[in-house]
């Protein structure tokens, strides 16, 4: 036992002394910039893929591989996410039991406005998701909530998405130091190594787009949201942004965080605001 | 990359301890500090919000062999999940700095 | 209940392209549901495509096809106007058809 620790505890200050000798240069980053941060991380994947025009981006892995794009553009003639997206407007429409409807909760009825969200609520103080707001208005509504990883919570997001399809993400940071605080937030999560395989979301889409993890090829970060909710052939169905982080999660061998959970609303929010003025691609389909 | 070797040590530790011998037999007392050290470790690394997928099944692993009265089994693997537990808390507390040398500026 | 069958089929000079898209579990029966039982089998084992009275498209299929199945072909001997019928049957015993226009 004691060798043990002495090794372990030996081994962890010898990391931590190579760790503070080789740390990076701390850039005195005091004042958060996410106009800053949308333009350096648009211009890295401009400049890393110059033949992928910008608004391709938002097609996920089919912007990085001709053959993969064609299969995809003749299956959306037809595409698996049909089905949800005809159970989502007839959702959308129909009234809960106290006689309101969706359109009640949300500005424009609730079409064309998907490209807005997520938002930051200053009388919260949080980001707000349009899952969430979902959910919030179905229990202001004396309904029960929907699970957030699929079935009616992805219908329903694929019925709101398509409504905005084409649309620019236009997604506000106010000069409120809350909301800079959850875009640096949701930025720190993404670059984050988390799980026993020691990836951060980085790793992949940062670092690897394009390139193959198994038989999968890897989406760009940039406008990864802008698709979603997605048919996935891997899930043979339809799954939210929520069921996204979490399969992200547990696929690095991290124990996921619960649905909104304040990392994920502010991962969410980063995501999204560095995409702004990409088009909205939802519902897409997906390997 | 002196992190990930740091990390890579702290990982083969418990594969190159689990296949040292056993002075003795494990019996249950031993299993219960062996157990409640991993759980301890295991609640840290839950806490940061950083628990590995593997820390929870091994740890499981090692209750359901010590419920089955394989105590050299169940030892072996509460100390193999009380080093992942370590290790994931290690990679919290040194990701809290390292992210940024993966941010794009 | 609308019907399982989404079909589109386009006719150009003397070649009908035709896409269907079918709503179905395709369950394999070896996938276990959050209870830990099996979910039966529950598979299309025929699907139809008539045109003129003939067959133009006959599939046997089994559990390897996937839920929700997308299917895409070409056939020779129709023009715009005529009529499609999509149909199949399923191991329990179900069954769905709709007919189209070729456009």
């Amino acid at each position: 036992m004691k060798a043990r620790t002495s090794i372990l505890l030996g081994s962890l200050s010898a990391a931590l002394v190579a760790l503070a000798l080789t740390s990076p240069r701390v850039v005195a980053a005091d004042k958060v910039d996410p106009v800053a941060d949308a333009k350096a991380f648009q211009n890295f994947f401009f400049q890393k893929f110059p033949t992928v025009k910008h608004e391709d981006f938002v097609n996920g892995p089919y912007s990085m591989n001709e053959d993969m794009k064609r299969q995809w553009q003749e299956k959306e003639e037809f595409p698996p996410y049909e089905f949800a997206l005809d159970a989502g407007k007839e959702m959308f429409a129909t009234p809960f039991k106290n006689g309101k409807t969706y359109a009640h909760c949300f500005p424009n009825g609730g079409i064309g406005i998907r490209q807005n969200y997520p938002y930051f609520d200053e009388k919260e103080g949080k980001v707000v998701t349009l899952e969430l707001a979902l959910n919030r208005c179905r229990e202001a509504n004396g309904e029960a909530p929907y699970s957030y990883v699929k079935d009616e919570m992805a219908s329903l997001t694929a019925y709101m998405a398509f409504t905005s399809r084409g649309k620019p993400m236009d997604i506000k940071i106010p000069d409120d130091p809350r909301a800079l605080a959850a875009f640096e937030n949701g930025k720190r999560y993404f670059y984050t190594r988390r799980g026993q395989l020691n990836f951060s979301c980085a790793s992949c889409h940062v670092q690897s787009p394009g390139e193959r993890i198994r038989a999968e090829i890897l989406a760009p970060a940039l406008g990864i949201l802008n698709a979603m909710p997605i048919y996935r052939s891997e899930w043979s169905g339809m799954g939210t942004t929520s069921r996204r982080f979490i399969t992200c999660n547990s696929q690095t061998r991290a124990v996921p965080l619960e649905p909104q959970a304040d990392e994920y609303r502010d991962v969410e929010y980063f995501l999204s605001y560095v995409a702004n003025g990409l088009p909205i691609s939802g519902p897409g389909a997906r390997p | 990359m002196k992190r990930s070797l740091a990390l890579a040590v702290v990982l083969a530790l418990p594969l190159a301890l689990s296949l040292a011998p056993a002075a003795h037999a494990a019996n249950e007392a031993d299993y219960k500090t062996a157990y409640s050290a991993a759980e301890a470790a295991a609640k840290e690394a839950a806490g940061l919000r950083h628990q590995w997928t593997v820390t929870v099944s091994t740890l499981a692993a090692a209750k359901k062999a010590a419920d089955g009265g394989d105590f050299d089994r169940a030892v072996a693997a509460a100390r193999e999940a009380e080093a992942l537990a370590k290790a994931s808390v290690f990679q919290a507390i040194s990701e809290k700095e390292a992210w940024k040398a993966m941010e794009i500026r | 209940m609308a019907s399982s069958i989404r079909v589109r089929a386009t006719a150009n000079g003397d070649i009908t392209e035709v896409q269907a898209l079918i709503q179905h579990p395709m369950d394999t029966g070896f996938v276990k549901d959050a209870k830990g039982e099996l979910i039966p089998a529950h598979y299309i084992q025929q699907l139809k495509f008539e045109c003129n009275g003939k067959d133009v498209f006959v599939a046997d299929w089994g559990t390897a096809v996937s839920k929700d199945p997308y299917v895409k072909f070409s056939f020779k001997g129709a023009k715009k106007g005529d009529d499609l019928k999509v149909s199949w049957t399923d191991n329990k015993g179900a069954s769905d058809t709709t007919t189209a226009k070729i456009s």
